[in-house]
């Protein structure tokens, strides 16, 4: 029975990895610098994040 | 800030031309937007920046309430400015280089990744150690304990550095601070962990100590948050006053940054700038509103020859100064110099977590300590269950929650503040805030607006009123255009005056039905001063005069009157006339008890001090230069944004915007907030009443352990949101 903690450990270990994995990468791309604004700018229509490219 | 060019083409995205606008040295402008809120708000500012020509990239942060813009060279940011104050948001610029945010910032991206580190180990190790608790045995134990080890080792190493850092560092100087027992129970715990596991033994504390690391973390990582916001603000605030000054060197005018400025330069001043250095009038004739430096509202003259400080604000006519003081040697510079030593005899004050951590920190390592002496003489020696309870007592005992419990209020304090527009720039501005019951106000540029009003214009006929449009719409200055605008509001239209020329530094004048009228000055108009600010009209060998007074700061009147429900004493200090300021208190609501007028920068001072020795707790609202000694003395201090830098320095918490109403606001939170803390101690003792006992007689297994850990960091931190 206890064989089956050969799978689960490793997988839980690997998917607790990629939450830490995610977060760094969070963390690097500055992520958490507007969290307000971020929300508020998903409600507009602007063009965002890059300039308009030109007609 | 990585710039993005715009696409000409498709083309262009895929082969990047070699022809496209070079990346010039991009002007990098930070603006202060107090009154950001929302998504269209964002939407607008971003379009007007952005249409500002020469504005390359325009972005707003909201959280910050910021807008950072990168705009060719040539782009001045007056025009930036003024677009958005045109689109009807209150604007401050700050100074792009002085906001080196970037070693703060390093330290928390350090921080976070550590906390993110340990969140991860103490998820898996969660996870083992549930298996282990509910009854694993033998091998499986083993192993588990063995899989825990491998994370918890290199976590303990990696995320505890800043407690190791920090405890070794107290102990060199002779210190027992707080993070000494923290890193004595990050250490003892694995150690002892990591023994028994090779011993297969049944306890290991590995899910403890990685916890333990995960919640003092948290309570770290908030309090440099505080911290990293704290000194931006000082430092951003002190470059609010953007210094540059238009010099004439070799017949050019350059304008420079004030560091350049050398003594014996000729500098210009347009009507409207403020002086950047102290200097001699060398030509020109004008008006100094000296009221930040002095309290005064009155406008004075200046001739070539006068002399005059950096700091003064230029109203009528253009000035060109030879420089007599720049930089460090200015008076402006001489008075910050005075408040540094007002602020570090503030430096005395201990905040509540010192002093909880001062009693705190012996008692847990006496605590400790008493364990393990007991148990070594109960148990005949046996060393293994004497290090395994010390240690259970020191995991229990540390400080956790205590950690947590003041960074988690004062963050949720000061982000609800923030969000109301006042910056807390100390972290224990929040308690002393709290113990306040006396507000002293200043009044020119605290309570109003330094912008004035006229009083009497129902006093005037209407062909007065159009004659003094005629003349006021032909000047800048400050009185004259609020006459102006004043006369027009009531729908009058001017009346014919010809040859309308402005004298600076002493009025208006021109020739109205055959005859010279004037408007300006007393002494020029041939009129009698008035003991208010005013202005002359001078019309066919009659003098009238039109009074002003400054326009009241939107909320002042509210915050007055929930003071004062707040039973708090309140109190009005000025350097300016005693006319002015009674007139202002009544205005207000406030007796004639409860102001004083002509007071000199030490007399505010001595006032406060007088207060204090009383015991009375001093909540001091200034702006200007004569305040900030007051500022720096007083219990506690604010000021608002269009506050001279020394002011702003010297105060604790900065008002952002206009109104004035946020204060009373604060007061209240800061009273919770201290309830909370309070509550918070109590709490995280309340535990540890509980908890100690039982690691004391050897009954604290690592599941009660990771329980009380849990338990009273979760409860305090739900406790410090509570603040509202």
């Amino acid at each position: 029975m206890m064989e089956i903690l050969t799978i689960l450990i490793p997988v839980s270990l690997l998917l607790g990895g990629l939450g830490l994995g995610a977060f760094i990468w969070a963390m690097r791309t500055r992520q958490f610098d507007d969290p307000q604004g971020d929300a508020s700018r998903i409600l507009t229509g602007e063009w965002d994040g890059r300039p308009k490219p030109e007609p | 800030m990585t710039m993005q060019r715009p696409m000409a083409c498709p083309g262009c995205a895929v082969l990047p031309t070699t022809d496209v606008l070079p990346p010039a040295a991009d002007a990098h402008v930070m603006l202060s937007l107090p009154g950001v809120h929302c998504a269209a708000c964002i939407a607008i500012i971003e379009k007007t920046l952005h249409a500002v020509p020469g504005v390359q990239s325009a972005r707003v942060n909201l959280t910050l309430k910021r807008a950072s813009i990168a705009a060719r060279p040539q782009v001045s940011v007056a025009a930036l400015l003024q677009a958005v104050t045109a689109a009807g948001y209150e604007v401050y610029e700050l100074n792009a280089d002085a906001l080196s945010a970037t070693e703060t910032d390093r330290q928390g991206q350090e921080l976070l990744l550590r906390l993110g580190v340990a969140f991860f180990a103490m998820m898996n190790i969660m996870l083992l150690s549930v298996a282990v608790w509910s009854g694993a045995s033998d091998a499986t134990r083993d192993m588990f304990h063995w899989i825990s080890a491998a994370i918890a080792m290199p976590t303990v190493l990696f995320a505890g550095q800043p407690f190791f850092r920090s405890a070794f560092a107290s102990l060199r100087a002779g210190k027992l601070g707080m993070d000494v027992p923290i890193s004595l129970a990050l250490i003892l715990a694995s150690a002892i962990s990591l023994f028994e596991t090779i011993k297969s033994g049944e306890q290991a504390y590995f899910d403890a100590a990685v916890m333990l690391c995960f919640f003092l973390l948290g309570g770290r990582y908030l309090d440099h948050r505080t911290r990293a916001l704290a000194r931006s603000a000082a430092a951003e605030l002190a470059a609010l006053e953007v210094p540059r000054a238009t010099v004439l060197r070799a017949g050019n005018e350059a304008v420079l940054p004030i560091a350049e400025v050398m003594v014996g330069d000729l500098i210009r001043v347009m009507p409207g700038g403020r002086i950047p250095a102290d200097g001699i009038v060398s030509e020109g004739a004008s008006e100094l509103d000296r009221s930040l430096l002095t309290g005064e509202s009155l406008p004075v003259p200046v001739t070539p020859g006068s002399l005059v400080g950096a700091g003064e604000v230029n109203l009528t006519g253009p000035l060109t100064l030879r420089v007599t003081a720049a930089g460090r040697d200015s008076s402006l510079h001489r008075m910050a110099d005075l408040v540094a030593v007002a602020e570090s005899a503030k430096g005395a004050l201990r905040s509540l977590a010192d002093r909880a951590a001062r009693v705190y920190s012996p008692l847990v390592h006496l605590l400790s300590f008493t364990a393990f002496a007991v148990w070594m003489w109960k148990t005949g020696g046996d060393l293994r269950v004497a290090v395994n309870i010390s240690a259970a007592v020191l995991i229990i005992t540390c400080p956790c929650a205590l950690g947590l419990a003041v960074p988690a209020v004062i963050t949720s304090a000061s982000g609800r503040l923030f969000r109301k527009g006042l910056l807390v720039k100390n972290g224990t501005a929040l308690e002393r805030l709290a113990e306040v019951d006396t507000v002293i106000f200043d009044k020119t540029g605290t309570l109003t607006l330094g912008r004035a009003e006229v009083s009497d214009l129902d006093a005037h006929p209407q062909e007065v009123l159009a004659l003094a449009l005629a003349l006021a719409a032909g000047t800048s200055h400050p009185l004259g255009q609020a006459l102006a605008a004043a006369v027009r509001a009531r729908g009058i239209t001017a009346a014919p005056v010809s040859h309308i020329r402005e004298v600076p530094g002493s009025g208006v004048e021109g020739i109205w039905q055959g005859g010279q009228v004037r408007l300006g000055r007393a002494d020029w108009c041939g009129a009698v001063a008035l003991d208010v600010t005013a202005t002359y009209l001078a019309a066919g060998g009659a003098t009238r005069a039109f009074a002003f007074s400054d326009r009241l700061r939107p909320g002042a009147k509210t915050l007055i009157a929930a003071l004062q429900a707040q039973r708090k004493a309140v109190m009005i200090l000025s350097g300016d006339t005693p006319g002015a300021v009674a007139a202002m208190a009544g205005r207000l609501g406030l007796g004639p008890a409860d102001w004083q007028a002509g007071m000199q920068p030490a007399d505010k001072a001595a006032v406060i001090a007088g207060l204090a020795a009383q015991g009375r707790r001093v909540l001091m609202v200034g702006d200007g230069l004569n305040d900030t000694t007051a500022l720096a003395s007083a219990h506690v201090s604010i000021s608002p944004a269009s506050a001279l830098d020394a002011a702003r320095v010297a105060s604790d918490i900065v008002l952002l915007g206009q109104d004035m109403a946020p204060i009373a606001d604060a007061l209240r939170i800061a009273t919770k907030a201290r309830r909370r803390m309070i509550e918070n101690f109590l709490i995280s003792g309340g535990y540890n009443v509980f908890a100690v006992p039982l690691a004391l007689v050897g009954l604290a297994t690592p599941l009660a352990a990771a329980l009380a850990m849990s338990l009273s960091s979760i409860t305090v931190t739900l406790n410090a949101l509570r603040v509202k």
